[in-house]
């Protein structure tokens, strides 16, 4: 039988390091792109407070990067270690991006990384310029290659299942690559790590600002954040990935859960903005709408569906009862009962077999559940609407006030006053923690709402599993829970340190702290 | 497609072969000069020099090791899952120690703190040594066949423990791996640095190897004398992937067995001794680079000759030999082989190119001198 607390801890793991690795992943993303475009700027001008600003703010960007390398590791590890029924069943098509990433786009970003930090007096100024650029590249090429992989266990396209090796295997590359769920995940993600560097750069910069101290840098900075900020954030809200929730089935259940849309109402549907969302009982108490709203940002038109939880119910119980019969041929079939009439039986029905997975949690040999046993299973197929439905709202507002934060800094940068809007330098610094906010419970969104399903429609996630004990888990989340704790509080001391100190760790002589310094010994020369 | 079925699993082994070279090449040398670290650095100053020799380029080596655990995923993915989930405390103990070297290289020279600068020291030394240790330790276990077994749905179960991981014969192989990076790192030390610390780094890199070359002579002859897999049938090799479908038996020396039939690849053991001799005396010539060119093709040797005397073998099972895995049958899908090695071929000399390029750029003797001048821009 399948012991569901293991199975918890295996996902409680797997939550925990990947939401931790995403606090440092989506900095690394925009930084990069901000740093290209400081050194741009630097190489065009020459003038040499760009290239302290690169300088600086690559300072930061390095002390982030560094817990992102370490921490993306225990991800590559961990499909192996805690998931390794997984890796045999989705290996074949899942490992193909991860493998590619490896060769494209993280050799790349690495190798430059390097140069970036450290090849300042070795390389020309275009030369550096050009190794920051392939270092932005590299970053975002490796995000495209893990949302190939991450759009795939979302909408498992150009895969088919083979009764002989007991796997999915590829069957179209092009449609693993160009996959729409992917394509839009990748749009999505990146451009909340462009806000999310926008906001960093932004609010420092804005506090350096209220302080008074390197008006000069402090101001470009922030031109530059702003800027970019506003551009990246619309972006991220008018291509939200909601229009990737019309394609695949565990998506239409995303989106059911996510609005709480319990009964499919007529096209185009309303949006509930705020409520009190009752599993039970199957209603939103105290609700909100907008009417129309949903049907159009769901599906972009006017006379599409939004199809409801009950009849997604609906629809999943026939499939879980294929589901059955489906099991029950692959069995004859990998008992050597496999005669063409057999195969071809399997094949119509193959499509279902993930279904019929779903009844492992209640009974291993699948074709014998009872009439209860499918029940449960059908109501297994969602996610919680509640955590659903206030995950999404909260990243959703978090985006708003950004939008709000990064429209008015750039209009006021823009008209050259914004060193008088200290209420708006203030929200701003206040705004820095909202882009992690936003983006940590995306993730939940994307990934909590993914559930029951490791694959969507494929494998479920407790049958996903290594063969490990409660016990090894219990020992090696305490060790992760310990081990990234130092890390956060070495991290988060030592950023906070250089952000304090601002561009005088630069030791170039130019800035506050240093200025301070030889003030001082003047006024001391001058009263000796 | 542009090969067959069997001579995509070959060329596969092949290439996971050349990640693990690739691999031991660039990332082992930095764990080898972590190792040496605080034996061949006395003062913060001469540590730095050592540090700086790969400070630009130790994250861009370690995607050797991040590409080859993507490739063993993608290429095979049931060694992948047997692997990884069965010597799970391992795994995770590298991983912890691999946590350590990207914080220690970027946050040491950050503060002035003496304090700050021997922890991350530590962490740098810890970092490599486990890694290094535990990888070897991992190869003479397989060598020796794993613990571990298939039911009919491919699921793998895995019944050994921690503890039992750590045999005389895996410990030796674990040594040797240490041994031989850090050979491999003095060489390159003894280039890259200056004065004392490359005077040390020779001497200690040149004791490494001697070790080495005695270690890899005893593990040679365990394992003529130890129980090696054989095959006795199988399906054919242009056949799906199905581990569950051969019959597998051991013998004492069977390992030894490639050997006697394809005589070529003796050219393997006898490159890596040849080569760690060669390497010892080119150093004390004080031909360092020769030297270091002598060391990659020790790795290389070492690397092929437990790849060859394997061959089909990548994970033997101790438990029940038959589902043993091979490079024919814990494959992944024609289309997949297919697809990553065209990317393979495209990417793999890309990397070689822009990686060369910038060791070029960054190619000097690290002075103290010259950290002294740049204090702020340096490691």
């Amino acid at each position: 039988m399948i012991d569901e607390a293991f199975v918890d801890l295996s996902r409680l793991q797997f939550a925990i390091t990947a939401l931790f690795h995403f606090l440092f992943v989506p900095l690394t993303l925009g930084m990069t792109w901000i740093l290209v475009i400081i050194e741009s700027v630097y190489v065009m001008t020459g003038r040499e407070i760009y290239r302290d600003m690169t300088k600086f703010w690559g300072k930061l960007f390095g002390i982030n990067f560094a817990v992102g390398v370490a921490t993306g590791l225990t991800m590559e590890f961990e499909f192996g270690t805690n998931w390794s029924y997984y890796s045999h069943y989705v290996g074949d098509v899942f490992g193909a991006p991860l493998a590619i990433e490896g060769l494209m786009a993280f050799f790349l970003e690495s190798t430059f990384v390097g140069m970036f930090f450290l090849g300042w007096q070795r390389l020309t100024k275009r030369q550096h310029l050009g190794v920051t650029f392939l270092m932005a590249i590299g970053t975002n090429l490796s995000a495209l290659w893990i949302l190939v992989a991450n759009g795939w266990m979302q909408n498992p396209v150009g895969a088919e299942f083979n009764y002989q090796t007991m796997r999915m295997e590829m069957t179209s590359f092009a449609e693993l690559v160009f996959n729409p769920v992917a394509q839009v995940k990748f749009i999505h993600t990146v451009s909340a790590g462009y806000v999310a560097a926008s906001m960093f750069v932004l609010g420092i910069s804005s506090w350096y600002i209220l302080k008074g101290r390197d008006l000069a840098f402090a101001k470009r900075s922030f031109s530059v954040a702003s800027g970019f900020g506003l551009a990246s954030i619309l972006c991220v809200i008018l291509l939200g990935d909601e229009s990737g929730y019309e394609v695949g089935e565990v998506q239409k259940v995303k989106l059911a859960t996510i609005e709480a849309e319990w009964h499919t109402e007529e096209a185009p549907a309303a949006f509930t903005a705020i409520g009190i969302p009752d599993s039970d009982e199957q209603v939103t108490h105290a609700a909100v709408k907008i009417p129309y709203a949903l049907g159009l940002i769901a599906t972009r038109s006017l006379d599409e569906q939004v199809t409801g939880i009950s009849d997604l119910e609906k629809k999943h119980e026939v499939r879980i009862r294929n589901g059955m019969i489906a099991y029950e041929y692959l069995e004859k079939l990998r008992n050597g009962e496999d005669t063409p009439a057999n195969i071809a039986k399997f094949d119509t029905l193959k499509d279902d077999l993930g279904y019929g997975l779903l009844l492992k949690r209640y009974t291993p040999n699948v074709v014998d559940a009872t009439e209860e046993q499918i029940q449960k299973a059908v109501k297994d197929s969602f996610p919680r609407v509640g955590p659903m439905f206030w995950s999404f709202r909260i990243m959703v507002g978090c985006g708003m006030i950004m939008l709000v934060v990064f429209a008015l800094s750039f209009y006021y940068n823009a008209h050259r006053v914004i060193e008088q809007k200290r209420w708006l330098l203030k929200a701003a610094v206040w705004s820095i923690p909202l882009p992690w906010i936003a983006i940590e419970f995306g993730w939940i969104v994307a990934e909590y709402g993914r559930q029951p399903w490791a694959i969507s429609e494929v494998l479920p996630t407790f049958l996903a599993t290594s063969s490990l004990t409660v016990n090894d888990l219990l020992f090696t989340i305490t060790a992760f829970v310990i081990f990234y704790i130092c890390l956060a509080v070495i991290e988060g001391w030592l950023m906070l340190k250089f952000v304090k100190l601002g561009p005088s760790s630069l030791h170039t002589g130019k800035y506050h702290f240093e200025l301070e310094k030889a003030d001082k010994q003047l006024n001391q020369g001058a009263q000796s | 497609m542009i090969f067959d079925y069997e001579t995509l699993k070959f060329l596969w082994w092949l290439l996971i072969g050349v990640l693990l070279i690739g691999f031991a090449i660039t990332d082992g040398m930095d764990m080898g000069v972590a190792i040496l670290l605080r034996l061949v650095g006395k003062t913060d100053l001469e540590r730095r020099t050592v540090i700086n020799t790969i400070g630009a380029h130790w994250d861009g080596n370690q995607v050797w090791f991040i590409t080859a655990g993507g490739a063993l995923f993608a290429a095979w993915p049931m060694v992948y899952a047997a692997a990884f989930s069965g010597f799970y405390f391992a795994m995770m103990l590298v991983l912890f120690a691999l946590f350590l070297r990207p914080l220690a290289f970027d946050y040491r020279s950050k503060l002035e703190s003496a304090k700050w600068r021997n922890n991350w020291d530590w962490a740098l030394l810890v970092g490599s040594f486990v890694p290094a240790l535990v990888f070897g330790v991992a190869f003479g276990n397989i060598l020796q066949g794993v613990p571990f077994d298939i039911d009919n749905l491919l699921r793998t179960t895995y019944q050994g423990s921690f503890f039992a991981l750590l045999n005389p014969f895996a410990l030796i192989a674990g040594l040797l791996s240490v041994t031989m990076l850090v050979g491999h790192a003095g060489m390159w030390l003894q280039l890259r640095t200056d004065a004392e610390v490359s005077v040390r780094s020779a001497q200690y890199g040149r004791y490494a190897l001697m070790l080495f070359i005695a270690l890899f002579a005893i593990a040679g002859f365990w394992v003529a004398k130890m129980d090696g897999y054989q095959i006795i049938s199988m399906p054919d090799t242009q056949s799906y992937a199905n581990p569950l479908g051969k019959v597998v038996t051991t013998a004492p020396g069977a390992w030894l067995d490639n050997y006697s039939k394809m005589p070529l690849t003796i050219a393997f053991p006898i490159l890596a001794f040849v080569s760690a001799i060669f390497a010892i005396i080119l150093s004390k010539l004080n031909k360092p680079a020769l030297a270091l060119a002598t060391t990659s093709t020790m790795l290389i040797g070492v690397i092929m000759t437990a790849g060859s005397a394997m061959f089909p073998f990548i994970m033997p099972s101790s438990n029940n030999p038959n589902i043993s895995l091979t490079m024919w049958d814990a494959v992944s899908s024609h289309m997949t082989l297919n697809v990553m090695f065209i990317a393979a071929i495209i990417f793999v000399p890309l990397i070689l190119c822009y990686t060369t390029w910038c060791y070029v750029k960054m190619w000097r003797k690290v002075t103290q001198t010259e950290i002294t001048n740049n204090t702020h821009g340096s490691y």
